[in-house]
């Protein structure tokens, strides 16, 4: 039903990235049409999508005709769709704010990058195919080191070159481990995997684990958990303030193929891998978050705060998705959405505050011109970030919260997340009273952490940019206002990961699907 | 009204004031004022159903699944609070208009007063426990807006980040204890959750869950430990206090613990926490009210006392004491927010709330002196006010509880009438000054009738209680305790025992005063702990060391993040492969020839030599590159001619554009490691080195179980690919998605390079660069004969291999990833013999272009077959004939790998491109000949100007 329109989402942005580098080059109002133009595109072929998934069809998509599991595919799911809605409504936000601000006018190729970023961001998000997915990770990966440097500057470089070394180191521990699934699998299909994960034979189940191993330390690693965050803070910290509101979706790859993969090929009800990820990622998931709190409380500037926010945010999440169960999972999306879309908008107001201000260090300084307007979507922004009420945040809390309430580290579980909240809540409150009530003091100018410094632009405080920072507020907004219905779809979502014959069958034919059910008969347990 | 509407009316209509500021002050006061209003018409219009005993109710869907939904309910307990903050709230409103300054922004005062209002009524009508947990959060995040609303004065940011962290705190614990509670209930509705007192009191997790509740109910109302942030909230404006300090926010706490009184009290943990803190808290915060100097301190410990009173109340777990504290919480509310009204008139007035500095007020301001007499007198507990009938009681409850709570409760009694006196004594008795910092006299109506209308309430209630407030009492009460209390307020009790304890803390209390200037002097020479330089020191260290942690761990040391995520893919990997069990494989290892045997040493020395020498970075480049060279001769080794090809070329790519870079970069790595740390480091990498071999090893010694989709991919190469080179018609075909992919990868990261480079030439670099000495001598003879001469030879020859490699690739080794990587060698070789610009002005193409084409083709390819209907990226092959060639097999494939060709060349020569700017930014001379050799002047030959 859907067919093409799956393979939609890659194409169009791959075609406007080069269009805008082949013609458009020298002209920036032109790139900026194609690039909005295009982006609403794509959140027109997510919509596509969400409403072809919408009723529980799993589609797969074979490229080349090749039949699976020979050839590449890709699959329409409900969660896909709404990855890739997600990540066309951010992106959309996000380049508006980018045009409005003026930010892509101060380096080069902005819009190719950013139209090749939702490419890598789109495939990642579709494919069916475990190297598939390390090729659109290394676009994202690539895409994204050009945006983190756009409009350079020496602090900015640095922490660039931080960013793109781990990370590469990222894409060779991904090499290893597909190395190892090929070995141990004969296949790249995910669902072909999935199949084939019940027939090994006992004494494989060590090199089994090995590769699972080794592939959701590639997957924690993008989506920043403790210990393999490190390129995180300084990442999101330094990289123009726009950019690190795009790459709040980008973290969340790396949560959305744990939870496509780890439901998929390796639930836990799985014999040879059993909970083995589950009982490592609730550990770190907490010390994610207690360590992002604490960033949050150390301050030092504004950059700084909201980038160990977004890592404290996905502490949260990976504790949800370590529940792994419908209700946990449905949780964990939940609070997906919600981060995303909270994070995105304090890192335009972050942009914002550098924008008037000079700096968003954290030390008093002359009253910044529109305080009143900046102060409150800062307010309401740290609000959903922290998770207070009423905005999202606190749905997401609480559902992950109650979805928790019966797996073995409740106690551990609960106390960290409300102390961590607490924690967040000084430090925002902390940083936003520096910010926007000190600056009446009128006292000397203190001594500021270095940031970078960008040119300034008269456009980057302009209304026009203002109400860009205000969609993805709406969207937090919207999400509070709707809660029950979106809770619904993503408890649908749960639910048909939960169904993972369905998804092979899509895949591989309705008899391999059956074929599962029967290889590991305690599914349903 | 539905009772929705009537929670949701402060919020809509906190829209309005920041609007209606634009009219004037007037208009927002009365739109402010009307919404207020308007809601208390609501609630009032229930109250008559209310009375009769009935439970208003609203119930709408919000998150059903997390049971988190709107639904409200208004009862006997739900109509006092709604009155209060709706009634007050009015009150206040009118009171601000005119208390606020003129340079006070208004508007934005009445929209965070209604934000705040809106949550009160929230949570007091609230029949979901969640639902009360949101409004609970938003009280502390709009009281932190109206506490700091001065944003100039420093306490008021300090009281109101102090008061949100207190009260956030408490908010936070008490969602683990509404969880725990709704989990025990197995509802979040309260109306299920009342019914399962018994069920909740015998639940191993009841005490926890108690504790954390208690901790957000203390919290909120100030209760010990937690009193300390309510004096420091007092920064706040007056209006502010006296609403939310006094009247509303700092009763939610108690509001709660009456809400959940038949679920948690009548355990001993209830009457002990409770009853305990409550008793505490009333004779600590009654004892500091004494010494308070500044008004609203002395009222603020005040109320933190009264706060106590009724806690300790709501601890006893008795029916009476439910009783009373309902009818405290209605006089406390009267008497107090008029008392702190009247302290808002003095600030106001005389410019100060300083107590030394006052008195004598009587006779310049009577008519606020009437109000704070008739305010004070009942909150010290004299006959014919409301504050006595409350008082009597709380001490009658006292008595049936033992003579501890007895001793305890008139001695905060008698500070309590101590304090009360002193507020009006030393205000407004005594001789008038002349000192005052300005000469108070009555303000206008505005600000005095508000208080004075409560002070009717204060006298109404005092003298005829049975007539005035029995019935309503009776119904709060008995929604507390979900039965039939009996309630019959009289002032007159007869001589029992409450009545000695009130006359001993009468009597006691004016002893008190009577001592104060002594008493006063011993307690500023006593030692006590500060609460706010303790609460300001514990969150600065926790900050300072939040701050040490955080920046130590995150200090930018790439290589010891390299070593902790080498260090955990070890752990993590060796933990998994312990878990489950391993058969070794049975294959026999092929026996050693020596050609392998060879490289492999040549390999290892390398590797080792690599270690040794990677300070040394041009000699690290010559060693990583015979890395490279083995593997190229493993793949020969192993029959893999098409991998060869491609790493052969991608090395010498690498070498030549790693070289050039490396021209400007310093040529040595310094040390900036410890031994013990490279120990460390070397360890780790030696793990990892040795996990990998093991791993490799572990799946070539053994046969798979299931069969590899490989198979399929010889099988089907020629007949579905059209091609007898799998490995090309993998790339193309069979995976040509994972190569469109790739392709992309290397244009966007030529694109990098250049918006790289483009910044840095228009950054500080570029000062640098021009200033730049070249640390290496410049060779006098830059373009060789013999070089020139050899590459234009080697050009078309080279080229000719390209297309030659192209065109054969699909059934041949070959393809167009090599022969890009073979063009761009040969156009590479014609720069660096001829320099840059020579070169340059000899082709016409925009690398960019080129790049852009490459990508645009191949993804063109795969929509041109979906607009043949066929899935993206399907390939077809024919046998054509193209006159006057013969027959050729043709694979669609091949307009891909074209894609593939021009961006392999145009990433390559936009990198060097890239390279050259630098080049030119440094000085390197521009030739415009091919060969530049002059004897005169070797190696410069002119700077470009830019």
């Amino acid at each position: 039903m859907m067919s093409h329109w799956i393979v939609a989402p890659i194409i169009l942005p791959a075609l406007v990235g080069s269009f805008v580098l082949l013609t458009l080059r020298h002209d920036l109002l032109l790139q900026r049409v194609a690039g909005l133009a295009g982006t609403a595109g794509l959140v027109f072929l997510a919509l596509v999508l969400w409403a072809g998934t919408a009723g529980g069809a799993i589609e797969s998509y074979e490229l080349g005709s090749w039949p699976a599991p020979f050839g590449i595919v890709l699959v329409a799911d409900r969660l896909a769709a709404l990855m890739v809605l997600l990540t066309a409504v951010l992106g959309l936000m996000v380049l508006a704010y980018v045009t409005a601000s003026g930010w892509d006018g101060r380096g080069r190729h902005f819009h190719a990058l950013y139209q090749f970023q939702l490419m890598g961001l789109m495939g990642a998000m579709l494919t069916g195919d475990i190297f598939n997915l390390f090729v659109f990770f290394e676009i994202l990966l690539i895409a994204s080191y050009g945006l983190m440097i756009h409009a350079g500057g020496r602090m900015r470089l640095r922490a660039g070159v931080q960013y793109v070394v781990v990370n590469l180191a990222g894409s060779t521990l991904f090499l290893f481990a597909l190395g190892a699934i090929y070995g141990i699998f004969g296949t790249l299909n995910m669902a072909d995997m999935a199949v084939r994960v019940g027939q090994l034979p006992e004494g494989d189940i060590a090199l089994l684990r090995v590769s699972a191993a080794l592939l959701v330390l590639v997957f924690l690693l993008k989506g920043g958990l403790v210990p393999l965050h490190f390129w995180m803070p300084n990442t999101y910290a330094l990289a123009p303030a726009p950019v690190a509101a795009l790459f709040a979706i980008m973290t969340k790859v790396g949560a959305y193929s744990v939870i496509r993969v780890y439901t998929l090929v390796f639930p836990p009800e799985a014999a040879g891998t059993g909970t083995m990820v589950a009982d490592i990622l609730m550990p770190f998931a907490l010390v994610t978050l207690a360590l992002g709190a604490l960033g949050v409380l150390a301050g030092g500037t504004l950059g700084r705060v909201t980038a160990f926010s977004a890592l404290a945010s996905m502490g949260t999440l990976f504790a949800a998705v370590a529940g792994f169960d419908p209700e946990a999972i449905a949780a964990a999306l939940y609070y997906l959405i919600h981060s995303t879309l909270a994070g995105a908008a304090l890192f335009l107001v972050v942009d914002q505050v550098r924008a008037r201000r000079g700096t968003s260090a954290l030390v008093p300084r002359a009253p910044m011109a529109g305080t009143g307007l900046v102060a409150s979507a800062y307010f309401a922004a740290a609000i959903a970030v922290a998770g207070m009420p009423p905005l999202s945040g606190f749905m997401g809390k609480l559902m992950v919260l109650d979805a928790l309430r019966d797996h073995g580290a409740w106690v551990w579980v609960w106390s960290v997340v409300l102390v961590g909240s607490l924690v967040i809540v000084v430090g925002f409150a902390r940083a936003g009273s520096v910010l926007f009530w000190k600056a009446h003091d009128g006292a000397t100018p203190a001594a500021a952490p270095a940031e970078p410094v960008d040119r300034p632009d008269p456009a980057a405080t302009s209304g026009w940019a203002m109400a860009a920072l205000a969609l993805p507020l709406v969207g937090v907004l919207a999400l509070t206002a709707f809660a029950g219905p979106v809770h619904g779809q993503m408890r649908a979502i749960a639910a048909q990961l939960g169904d993972r014959a369905a998804y092979v069958a899509a895949v591989l034919g309705p008899e391999a699907g059956a074929g599962l059910a029967t290889l590991t008969p305690d599914e349903d347990q | 009204m539905s009772l929705a509407l009537i929670a949701a009316l402060p919020f809509l209509g906190a829209l309005l004031p920041g609007v209606m500021i634009r009219a004037g002050r007037n208009a927002c006061a009365t739109v402010t004022g009307s919404v207020t209003a308007l809601a208390l018409l609501g609630i009032l219009l229930h109250a008559p159903a209310v009375m009769r005993g009935e439970v208003v109710t609203a119930r709408f869907e919000w998150i059903p699944a997390l049971g988190l939904n709107a639904t409200f309910m208004l009862d006997g307990l739900g109509l006092l609070f709604s009155l209060l903050i709706l009634g007050i709230g009015l009150l206040i409103i009118t009171y601000a208009r005119f208390y606020l300054a003129k340079s006070d922004p208004m508007g934005q005062f009445y929209t965070y007063l209604l934000l705040f209002q809106g949550a009160m009524v929230g949570i007091v009508l609230s029949d979901n426990v969640l639902l009360l947990l949101i409004f609970w959060e938003l009280t502390s995040l709009s009281s932190f807006l109206l506490i700091g609303y001065w944003r100039h004065l420093p306490e008021g940011r300090q009281g109101a980040r102090m008061a949100l962290a207190v009260t956030g705190m408490g908010g936070l614990a008490m969602i683990g204890g509404m969880l725990i509670l709704g989990n025990i209930a197995g509802s979040y509705d309260l109306s299920v959750i009342l019914t399962q007192g018994d069920a909740i009191r015998a639940d191993p997790l009841y005490l926890p869950a108690l504790i954390l509740i208690l901790l957000g109910a203390f919290t909120k109302s100030a209760q010990f430990p937690f009193h300390f942030w309510l004096p420091h909230a007092m920064a706040a404006p007056t209006p502010v206090s006296a609403y939310l300090h006094s009247a509303t926010m700092v009763k939610a706490g108690l509001f709660l613990m009456a809400r959940l009184w038949p679920v948690l009290s009548g355990t001993d943990a209830w009457f002990w926490l409770v009853g305990g803190a409550g008793l505490i808290t009333m004779v600590l915060g009654a004892v500091i009210a004494l010494f308070k100097d500044d008004l609203k301190a002395l009222l603020a410990f005040s109320t933190v006392s009264h706060l106590g009173l009724i806690t300790m109340l709501l601890g006893l777990g008795t029916e009476f004491g439910a009783v009373a504290a309902v009818f405290h919480i209605i006089n406390h509310a009267t008497f107090k927010a008029a008392l702190f009204m009247t302290a808002g008139i003095v600030d106001h007035e005389a410019h100060t709330r300083d107590i030394r500095r006052l008195g004598g007020l009587r006779a310049l301001m009577p008519v606020t002196f009437v109000i704070a007499a008739i305010g004070s007198l009942s909150m010290a507990g004299i006959p014919a006010f409301n504050g006595f009938l409350s008082k009597e009681m709380m001490l009658e409850a006292a008595w049936d509880t033992g003579t501890g709570f007895a001793v305890l409760a008139t001695l905060g009694a008698l500070f309590s009438v101590g304090y009360s006196l002193r507020y009006l004594v030393h205000t407004f008795l005594g001789p008038v000054r002349d000192d005052y910092p300005h000469t108070p006299h009555d303000p206008g109506p505005g600000l005095w009738l508000p208080p004075a209308f409560l002070a009717v309430l204060v006298v109404v209630i005092g003298l005829v209680p049975q007539a005035a407030v029995g019935g309503f009492v009776k119904v709060v009460a008995g929604a507390v305790t979900l039965g039939e209390p009996t309630v019959y307020l009289k002032l007159w009790h007869g001589l029992v025992p409450a009545l000695y304890m009130s006359i001993a803390a009468v009597v006691g209390g004016a002893i008190l005063l009577a001592l104060h200037g002594g008493l006063s002097r011993a307690w500023d020479a006593a030692p006590r702990p500060e609460a706010k330089a303790i609460f300001d020191a514990l969150v600065d260290a926790c900050a300072r060391a939040a701050r040490g942690l955080s920046d130590g761990l995150h200090d930018g040391a790439v290589s010891r993040y390299l070593a902790i995520m080498t260090a955990a893919v070890l752990a993590y990997g060796f933990w998994a492969w312990s878990g489950g069990e391993h058969t070794p494989g049975l294959r026999i290892a092929t026996p050693l020839s020596p050609v392998p045997v060879i490289f492999a040493a040549l390999l290892a020395v390398a590797s080792l030599a690599l270690v040794a020498l990677h300070r040394r970075r041009f000699v690290a480049l010559v060693v990583i590159s015979i890395v490279g060279l083995v593997v190229s001769m493993a793949f020969v080794h192993f029959s893999a001619p098409d991998l060869a090809l491609t790493q052969l070329t991608v090395e010498v790519v690498t070498i030549i554009l790693l070289l050039l870079a490396l021209n400007y970069l310093p040529k040595a790595t310094p040390v900036e490691t410890t031994a013990a740390r490279r120990l460390l480091d070397g360890a780790i990498a030696l793990g990892a080195g040795i996990g990998v071999a093991a791993l490799t090893w572990a799946f070539l010694s053994r046969d798979r179980a299931l069969p590899a989709i490989s198979d399929y991919h010889l099988a089907n190469s020629y007949e579905g690919g059209g091609g007898n080179n799998v490995v090309n018609v993998i790339l193309v075909d069979f995976r040509g998605f994972d190569t469109m992919g790739e392709i992309i990868v290397l244009g966007i990261a030529a694109l990098v390079i250049f918006a790289l480079v483009d910044g840095l030439l228009r950054g500080p670099a570029s000062r640098w660069l021009a200033n730049r000495v070249p640390d290496m001598p410049q060779a006098g003879d830059r373009h060789p004969l013999m070089m020139v001469v050899a590459t234009r030879i080697a050009l078309p020859i080279a080229l000719a291999v390209a297309v030659f490699i192209f065109l054969r690739g699909h059934n041949e080794p070959g393809g167009g990833f090599i022969a890009g990587l073979v063009a761009a060698i040969a156009l590479l070789m014609q720069y660096m013999a001829s320099g840059f610009a020579w070169s340059e002005s000899r082709q016409h193409f925009d690398y960019h272009g080129v790049i852009a084409l490459g990508v645009a083709i191949a993804v063109l390819t795969g929509v041109a077959s979906l607009l043949l209907g066929w899935n993206f990226l399907t390939s077809t092959n024919e046998y054509v004939t193209v006159w006057p060639l013969s027959k050729v097999h043709l694979a669609s494939a091949i307009a891909f790998d074209l894609g593939v060709f021009l961006t392999v060349v145009g990433s390559v020569m936009l990198a060097l491109a890239s390279l050259s700017r630098i080049g030119r930014r440094a000085g390197e001379g521009v030739n415009l000949t091919p060969m530049d050799i002059d004897p005169e002047a070797p190696g410069r030959a002119g700077k470009e100007p830019h």
